[in-house]
């Protein structure tokens, strides 16, 4: 098979979401600045809007559908392009459940007809863009040798602890691309993280909560249930000799940071381990600084980690 | 079945067992004894049948039946199963007293992602009608 994903992922379609212009504006930053780094255009996707999330999906899935499926017709018919790129697992897997939908389910392209007809935009059909996260951007994109070539001061000395989430991979049967053999991503152990930053100098570490929740459902109705289940998280990532989470999704990131503090708080444990997006470790690694990265946005405070690594 | 609350502290203390295999063997069966919990809350009779040569799978299984969102310890269910594996194939290894840590801190995840749905469906013992007995038994 002919793998043209270098040619293709060079310019994109960039769906950033809500979160990457709010809680996860660091994420935004990083992604962007490495982009520029490595040669890869992104071409911000015109008058988008919600993904759906969660609050819409809870109360009609069909119109989450539609949200997302908005997003790709704009990419692919306002814009031209044949790939979209959202950086947030949310986004990101509500775009594919959308693809999926629309490919499989004659209620949901009924929907969808109806509200794109009403909203005045032409409809979204199955097939038409392909969506990708910014993970396999930049490993199909650049790929690891692509990588090493432009590293300009190693992560070597950063144990790091690639954790995914829950929603990088899951349901298998809306990333059909997953789970294709060497060279494709597993959705029972993600690897692309991990490969990437090995690229760029990092030790990872074996940490067996990779996809685990992290309860960022349950962050307002039940804090101290979320809590647990990052401090869990935390001490995994301690316990496996890690001293940063790399994260790629916005929800997964805030939820570290914020349960970190708040279990010391609520229940008096410390974990020091450091959390930043794997884009901040990058971009560090191409060469950025911390500033042009955002690492003075994150709350999770890393400054003193990587002066001693000797990348700030 | 034992209460919620003594399988947590089993995990929470870690377990002191005579050698690592069967520790391992323990954590395993907590993590079974915690989906068991779900199973029976629901209403349903928790299954003995195995999936991939191991219970707890099968009983991850069925208890993901109807319920995708329960997937999201799909992979928590099978670390544990993962370090059950290098424990119990390697009890003398060097690393088995750190691999038991790492296999206590899986088994915590699956307790609090359970009991966490258990709390937000209100199910079992998090039952409101069920308050009352729950309080007297543990004053």
């Amino acid at each position: 098979m002919t793998d043209n994903r270098a040619e293709k992922y060079k310019k994109v379609a960039y769906y950033p979401g809500c979160a990457l212009e709010g809680s996860g504006h660091a994420y935004n930053r990083s992604t962007k600045e490495v982009g520029k780094a490595l040669g890869l255009e992104l071409e911000d996707v015109k008058n988008w809007n919600c993904c759906g999330a969660m609050e819409v999906k809870n109360v009609d899935p069909k119109v989450q559908t539609y949200l997302s499926s908005r997003v790709m017709s704009q990419a692919v018919n306002e814009m031209g392009h044949s790939v979209v790129m959202a950086p947030c697992n949310g986004c990101y897997h509500n775009l594919k459940k959308a693809e999926y939908d629309l490919k499989n389910d004659e209620a949901s392209r009924q929907v969808v007809n109806r509200i794109s007809s009403k909203a005045g935009h032409k409809t979204y059909q199955a097939g038409e863009i392909e969506t990708i996260h910014a993970l396999d951007w930049i490993k199909h994109g650049i790929g690891e040798e692509g990588l090493k070539s432009r590293v300009k001061r190693s992560l070597k000395g950063m144990k790091v602890a690639n954790y995914y989430g829950c929603m990088y991979t899951r349901p298998r049967h809306i990333f059909p691309e997953k789970d294709k053999g060497a060279g494709t991503e597993s959705t029972s152990k993600p690897h692309f993280m991990d490969d990437l930053l090995a690229a760029a100098g990092a030790d990872n570490v074996d940490f067996p909560l990779k996809t685990a929740c992290c309860g960022g459902a349950h962050t307002l109705s039940d804090s101290d249930m979320s809590t647990k289940l990052v401090l869990n998280i935390l001490k995994a990532a301690e316990a496996s000799g890690a001293n940063v989470i790399a994260t790629e999704c916005p929800t997964c990131h805030t939820g570290l940071e914020m349960h970190q503090i708040r279990a010391e708080k609520k229940f008096g444990v410390k974990t020091n381990v450091k959390i930043l997006y794997f884009t901040q470790l990058l971009g560090l690694a191409l060469g950025l600084t911390p500033r042009t990265v955002g690492v003075h946005e994150n709350v999770s405070d890393s400054f003193a980690l990587l002066k001693q690594q000797g990348l700030a | 079945m034992r209460p919620l609350s003594t399988i947590e502290s089993e995990i929470e203390q870690g377990v002191a067992a005579a050698d690592a295999a069967e520790s391992a063997r323990h954590l395993l069966s907590l993590g079974e004894e915690v989906l068991e919990h779900w199973m029976a809350a629901k209403g349903l009779k928790p299954t003995s049948g195995k999936a991939e040569g191991f219970r707890l799978l099968g009983l991850h299984r069925q208890s993901a039946k109807g319920d995708p969102s329960f997937n999201a310890c799909r992979e928590t269910c099978r670390e544990l199963v993962y370090h059950y594996n290098l424990v119990t194939l390697e009890p003398g290894h060097p690393d088995a007293a750190q691999r038991l840590v790492m296999m206590r801190l899986v088994a915590a995840h699956i307790y609090y992602f359970v009991s966490g749905k258990m709390q937000t469906a209100q199910l079992g013992e998090f039952c409101c009608s069920s308050r009352d007995l729950r309080l007297e038994q543990a004053s």
